[in-house]
């Protein structure tokens, strides 16, 4: 449950991160690939190696979905709803991956804004990456 | 038995051999009692945790963050033994503290995002790796005795 100031300060937060998005989202992503191997499973097409153009530019992608279902949490399912097809049918990747990826971008997060990242914007952050895994498997089944 | 490669070793005692035990602790366990709530369950008698500037300032989880954080030396100096060396304290929160094993996992994820917002750039996803392979043998440990 997200309360309104909640949702102003994720906003905000992703905001600024938006210029940043391609070393926030390729960061997180290498830190998913080290730390938990199997992910990478889903990506043997792709060239994941740091600062490789694939990883830099699927980061940036990825980030981008999540700032842009910030702006308003209340319309998450209309938002992601192509991307909810797309995960669902065509990529199908396990959803406990999701879970991966937000602990990693709250590790980057951390590593980025050092102090800010406060607990309260952390437990805000958490929630909103909940919500958004969870709208993103809404179709698998 | 875990394997531990040279650069997971040297990197994990790195990590403890620059960590602010009196810092760290108490944000790591505040933080865990803000972003996790259900966690203060085990805390009722720790006085004021009714918003997150209460927990934060709350003298008794500043003492208890920086007891849980030295309650980590210990696999630290056994590393090729953390299993056994966590044996009675994991008898201790099964049996007479009855905490959800999965708490841990919510503190060490806790602790991992404190260390790497005061290390900033330098941890790296190697170290991460580095630092959460110890948390979840630690965890692991901790969780092993409960029946």
């Amino acid at each position: 449950m997200l309360s309104e100031k909640e949702k102003k300060l994720i906003a905000e937060i992703l905001e600024r991160l938006t210029p940043v998005a391609e070393d926030i989202g390729s960061d997180a992503l290498l830190r998913m690939f080290v730390t938990f191997p199997g992910s990478k499973t889903y990506f043997s097409h792709l060239d994941i190696s740091p600062r490789s153009a694939h990883l830099l530019s699927h980061g940036k992608k990825i980030v981008l979905a999540i700032a842009e279902g910030a702006k308003d949490i209340s319309q998450l399912t209309v938002t992601l709803a192509p991307l909810q097809t797309l995960h669902a049918y065509q990529l199908r990747i396990d959803p406990g991956n999701f879970k991966l990826f937000s602990h990693c971008m709250l590790v980057t997060l951390a590593c980025h804004m050092g102090d800010d990242f406060t607990p309260v914007a952390h437990a805000a952050i958490d929630k909103y990456l909940s919500a958004f895994a969870a709208v993103l498997a809404e179709k698998y089944r | 038995m875990v394997e531990w490669t040279d650069f997971e070793r040297a990197t994990i005692q790195d990590i403890f051999s620059k960590m602010d035990y009196e810092a760290v602790g108490p944000a790591a366990l505040s933080r865990c009692l803000v972003v996790y709530p259900w966690t203060q369950r085990y805390f009722g008698n720790f006085g004021n945790l009714y918003n997150a500037a209460a927990i934060i300032e709350n003298p008794m989880v500043a003492k208890h963050g920086i007891t849980i954080l030295h309650g980590l030396d210990r696999a630290l100096k056994n590393m090729d033994n953390i299993k056994e060396t966590y044996a009675e304290l994991s008898v201790l929160h099964s049996e007479k503290l009855h905490v959800d094993p999965d708490n841990f996992r919510l503190l060490a994820d806790c602790l991992t995002i404190v260390v790497a917002a005061r290390w900033g750039k330098a941890f790296t996803g190697d170290v991460q790796a580095a630092f959460q392979k110890f948390l979840t043998v630690v965890v692991f440990s901790l969780g092993r005795q409960y029946h």
